[in-house]
């Protein structure tokens, strides 16, 4: 038990902010994902056959290859991009993209796909009858957008959205590979120091199984307030 | 772009993908077996054993699979005791971690499909069987099993294409699979985008092929 002590002789306050990184993390990447989904959902949607394609490929590759691929692409190649860009604007300098860029934007990419499936689903098992209505209303683009179809939207995707979460909060873990002291990195460092794998990568499990049920919980609260009068 | 590089390294990378194949039908198959046997404990009306069933796969489809691959090939074989049993000669070896992890972690997703195709079938159809008088076991093995299958081929697709994914992560404990190879190509050229685009290709190719193996199985078994 003292190995998980708070402070110099113990591993307590190093799991806790650790276990506060990879929540960060989750979080930055589902909006990273949910930014994705807002550009890849419309262009899957629509009629053109080229959008279409664009859309397609992004979700196929994305979820065909291995997360662990994607983030070594991202790890690997994330700051040789950054500094081509850069150079274009005149500017040679080694650039290094910091961990946490890398690891909740290559993640985020991830989330991204499966997000975006989740919405193309939820607007397209909306009854037409809906878009017909809010035409028949006169309701302006918009209006009809986030006053009808939004709603019904969310509440359509929400079940589907929360197991994307607990796949992008699992694929945090993933990120140790960048160095992001997240919970697996730390009790990497951990368990090498102390000589006692066993004890803190069942820490870790601990932990991500708290975060887990804990995220569970709060997803079944927003789901009753958004099935309110259904 | 260094078509060379892509040239050169296409050829490793596709051994390296057999030794991924290994461990994908490895774990698929021990996995199939722990994940009827814990689909048949959650519909087992007996509480203990229900609950049992239920924190299996709780744990391990709340859980990373990294960590479970960790807490298995570091965890325990950092064991004094077990380095002296038998248990030992597998938990040495990183290959026989990686499929143990693996099995356990699609047992436990399996588990939760093959219950939930378990469930749906229509009790009418169970009892047509008694009806006429069919043993309950032979309605189990003959009636329920194959229906269950069926019902299950869609999600059961989607999970054999996530461990694909999963087997990724046996790069992490040593072992030179597809992405072991693809990182230590990369690292050593500091060529991410060719590497990735070879090895993503031939990743791609295996998910096509187990897709469209699936989709081919349900036009067949469709009723």
């Amino acid at each position: 038990m003292e190995l998980l002590a708070f402070g110099d002789t113990g591993w307590g306050d190093e799991l806790f902010y650790a276990t506060l990184m990879t929540i960060a993390v989750a979080i930055t990447a589902m909006l990273i994902g949910f930014f994705f989904a807002l550009i890849f959902t419309p262009l899957k949607l629509s009629k053109n056959k080229f959008l279409n394609l664009i859309a397609n490929t992004y979700t196929t590759i994305i979820r065909g290859v291995p997360e662990l691929l994607v983030i070594y692409l991202f790890f690997f190649g994330g700051s040789a991009a950054v500094m081509f860009v850069a150079s274009i604007f005149g500017y040679g300098e080694y650039i290094e993209i910091n961990a946490f860029i890398t690891g909740a934007f290559s993640i985020g990419i991830i989330s991204g796909a499966y997000s975006t499936e989740v919405f193309r689903g939820a607007i397209q098992s909306i009854d037409k009858g809906q878009f017909e209505a809010a035409n028949v209303l006169g309701l302006s683009k918009f209006g009809k957008f986030f006053k009808i179809i939004l709603p019904q939207t969310l509440r359509l995707a929400l079940p589907n959205l929360s197991n994307v979460w607990q796949i992008t909060l699992k694929d945090t873990s993933l990120i140790m590979v960048t160095g992001l002291v997240e919970i697996m990195r730390q009790s990497y460092v951990a368990a090498g120091s102390t000589r006692d794998p066993l004890f803190f990568y069942s820490c870790a499990a601990v932990l991500y199984l708290f975060l887990t049920f804990l995220s569970m919980k709060l997803i079944n609260r927003l789901e009753l307030k958004y099935s309110k009068g259904y | 772009m260094d078509i060379e590089l892509m040239v050169n390294s296409f050829p490793k990378l596709l051994s390296a993908s057999l030794i991924t194949l290994k461990l994908l039908s490895a774990s698929l198959i021990v996995g199939l077996f722990i994940g009827l046997l814990f689909a048949i404990l959650r519909l087992n009306k007996n509480i203990f054993m229900n609950k049992f069933a239920y924190g299996y796969s709780y744990l391990f489809r709340g859980t990373p699979l990294l960590v479970q691959i960790f807490i298995i090939y570091y965890g325990l074989g950092n064991i004094e005791y077990l380095r002296t049993t038998v248990l030992w000669v597998i938990l040495k070896e990183p290959y026989w971690c990686a499929i143990i992890a693996f099995s356990l972690n699609t047992g436990a997703y399996t588990s939760e499909i093959l219950r939930s195709a378990f469930q749906t079938i229509k009790p009418g159809i169970i009892e047509a069987g008694k009806s006429l008088g069919i043993p309950s076991k032979i309605i189990f093995y003959k009636i329920q099993i194959p229906i269950a299958i069926r019902q299950s081929l869609p999600a059961y697709g989607n999970e054999i294409i996530l461990m694909l994914k999963g087997t990724s992560l046996a790069s992490t404990v040593t072992l030179m699979d597809l992405t072991g190879v693809a990182k230590y190509i990369i690292s050593t050229t500091f060529k991410p985008i060719e590497v990735f685009i070879v090895a993503g290709g031939i990743y791609l190719f295996m998910t096509f092929v187990v897709h469209n193996v699936i989709k081919f199985l349900e036009k067949k078994y469709s009723y």
